[in-house]
């Protein structure tokens, strides 16, 4: 009996073991990502990273003034379509859906959530593209709108459901109408937790290249005009790592620096509103 | 775009669900202009763009794939030869590459997930759960083309100098190590979906655990049960659908992971045994040739490896949801 306990007692402190190296398998690669990170990112990073466009071939110096620039043009583009759709679907969702209906517009966003986002690059490129003959920033910011609302509805309506129903009633009962119910009370009133979605959907697209690739293409010079080819950090940070030139490579660490940083800062933003609102 | 996606769902299936939507909700009727009935009218519209765009996506896809459906029918799925010049393209190399480096990574992948969730959720203590959780969730977001910049500049050339040269030596009578070292190779690919998909599976495993009712754990504890002991007959079995969906789940990641993957797989269509040669996959081979396409039919041959991979990961992704969704609602039923 003994040693059967013994056994059963060694057996759970070996596999407690386990379980802690799994962990550490974990994070230790990331762990190192983020060392070179910010190792190589924190040398290469200059003021004139964020002022000046690439240098020419095999030219030191430069920046991605272009590629921030270009990147915040088109998240705010796509910002601009995607929020609207995403939020007022979500309050269909949470208001008036019925529930078969409501299923399937979940399904299909959970769905479209998991598709590659190079797909929607494809189909943003014949929709877009083609028929306006030649790439732009706008195709870039439909592709990245098209990433962002199945996010953005998911959130929002977790958010919307989380509001007492008591809250819709008193207003209804005051005569309000239920539309403005739902934007200035329903919506409202759950809008640090809907903020921290749009936060992290922001940051998901912020870093994303693969539908860029064929819809703004990437620009080397400074690219204002959202119906021109444009510049994004992620495509540079994308061209010059794989570019044989170690001045390019320095660059990309500098981008891939500022990006984490930047999507980092997102996520806990959106960390602190959303904690601010049901602590655990 | 903006007024494109409202505009075009002004169609019949919005009717149907304004008329139950209405049943539900039975409005203080019209005064002037009814200002419910059009907010009504437009969150439908825009609920409904998601499955709008979904069948878009789908519609758009089939229909450009359509002349190289037609060209090489199921040749372009068996055939190995990709002759942009020739106009002959067969999409097999692509096919096993995606599905070699995907389902390897995914082998190696789970059952390091599983442990971490396992770690984070019963054995570490709750601070250490509590700070390492946050930080898995936050890896989950890296974008990919900074994995691909670690992968192509750090790892690669760690694997070349390092790794491949130890594999070929003592490994090399078996085939899966044979070859020369190259650095970038369906390894380093192998390699980084691996680390990419960690921490996806091991954050919605998390949540699975975290999905097990008490009572369950609480059950195996007074039989006297050891720890490890009510993993193993109280919560794996509980979780497992929940667990297969979250790797079901990196592995749709992993199949249409594009950046990282083109930035250390080498694009080389070969079909080979050895996992150090160079290959290629469905998003890599998109993402190298799409924009620059040297004929109609090399555009639609793209197409039709993007329908492809749209519909792997359309099921997988169905699939997974569907195996997440019983556990957590199981769960739900399980508490009330």
């Amino acid at each position: 009996m003994m040693h059967g306990m013994t056994f059963r007692k060694t057996k759970n402190h070996l596999m407690s073991f386990v379980m802690l190296a799994c962990t550490l398998a974990v994070l230790i690669p990331l762990g190192l990502i983020f060392f070179h990170i910010v190792k190589m990112g924190v040398s290469s990073l200059s003021l004139d990273f964020f002022t000046h466009i690439p240098a020419p071939t095999g030219e030191a110096g430069g920046g991605m003034a272009n590629g921030m620039f270009g990147s915040a043009i088109m998240i705010a583009g796509a910002s601009l379509i995607g929020l609207p759709i995403g939020i007022l679907g979500a309050i269909y969702l949470s208001e008036f859906g019925g529930s078969k209906v409501s299923t399937g517009i979940r399904f299909a966003a959970d769905v479209l959530s998991g598709t590659p986002s190079i797909i929607t690059g494809m189909v943003a490129y014949t929709l877009l593209v083609v028929p306006m003959k030649g790439f732009s920033g706008l195709a870039g910011s439909v592709a990245l709108a098209m990433i962002m609302i199945p996010i953005v509805l998911r959130t929002t309506e977790e958010q919307l459901k989380m509001v007492p129903g008591s809250l819709r009633e008193a207003s209804l009962a005051l005569g309000v109408p239920f539309w403005r119910t739902s934007l200035k009370v329903t919506l409202r009133s759950a809008m640090s937790g809907v903020l921290t979605g749009i936060l992290l959907a922001v940051a998901r697209i912020a870093g994303e290249t693969a539908p860029l690739l064929f819809t703004a293409l990437g620009n080397q010079f400074w690219s204002k005009n959202v119906m021109q080819p444009m510049a994004a950090l992620p495509l540079q940070i994308f061209s010059f790592a794989i570019a044989p030139y170690e001045d390019w490579h320095k660059l990309a660490w500098a981008g891939a620096l500022v990006l984490v940083t930047v999507m980092f800062a997102l996520s806990l933003t959106a960390r602190y509103f959303g904690r601010s609102r049901h602590a655990r | 775009m903006e007024t494109e996606l409202p505009s075009s769902c002004y169609t019949d299936a919005t009717e149907t669900t304004v008329q139950s939507a209405r049943k539900k909700h039975e409005p203080a009727q019209a005064k002037k202009l009814n200002g419910d009935a059009v907010f009504r009218y437009l969150t439908t519209c825009f609920a409904f763009s998601i499955i709008l765009i979904l069948a878009l996506m789908l519609y758009e896809m089939t229909g450009e794939s359509m002349p190289a459906i037609k060209a090489f029918g199921w040749k372009f799925v068996k055939s190995t030869e990709w002759d942009a010049v020739q106009g002959i393209f067969g999409a097999l190399p692509y096919l096993y590459g995606s599905v070699v480096s995907s389902v390897l990574a995914l082998a190696l992948a789970t059952p390091l997930s599983i442990g971490a969730a396992l770690f984070i959720t019963e054995v570490a203590p709750a601070r250490v759960g509590a700070l390492v959780a946050p930080l898995v969730e936050l890896l989950a977001a890296i974008p990919s083309v900074i994995y691909g910049l670690w992968g192509v500049l750090v790892m690669a050339p760690w694997l070349q100098s390092t790794v491949q040269p130890f594999l070929i030596e003592h490994f090399g009578f078996i085939p899966l190590f044979q070859g020369a070292p190259y650095g970038v190779s369906m390894l380093a690919a192998i390699f980084i979906l691996m680390i990419m998909v960690v921490p996806i599976i091991t954050s919605i495993t998390r949540e699975v655990l975290l999905a097990v009712p008490q009572s369950q754990k609480e059950a195996a504890i007074a039989l006297g049960a050891t720890r490890w002991e009510t993993i193993k007959i109280a919560i794996l079995p509980y979780g497992k659908s929940g667990i297969l969906g979250a790797s079901i789940l990196g592995l749709g990641r992993a199949i249409g992971e594009t950046m990282a993957v083109t930035m250390v797989i080498g694009n080389a269509p070969n079909i080979s045994l050895s996992l150090l040669s160079p290959a290629y996959t469905m998003p890599s081979v998109i993402a190298n040739e799409f924009a620059e396409t040297t004929s109609k039919l090399h555009a639609s041959a793209l197409m039709e490896i993007g329908l492809i991979l749209m519909l792997v990961t359309l099921i997988v992704n169905a699939l997974a949801r569907l195996l997440i969704w019983s556990v957590s609602r199981s769960a739900k039923g399980g508490a009330a």
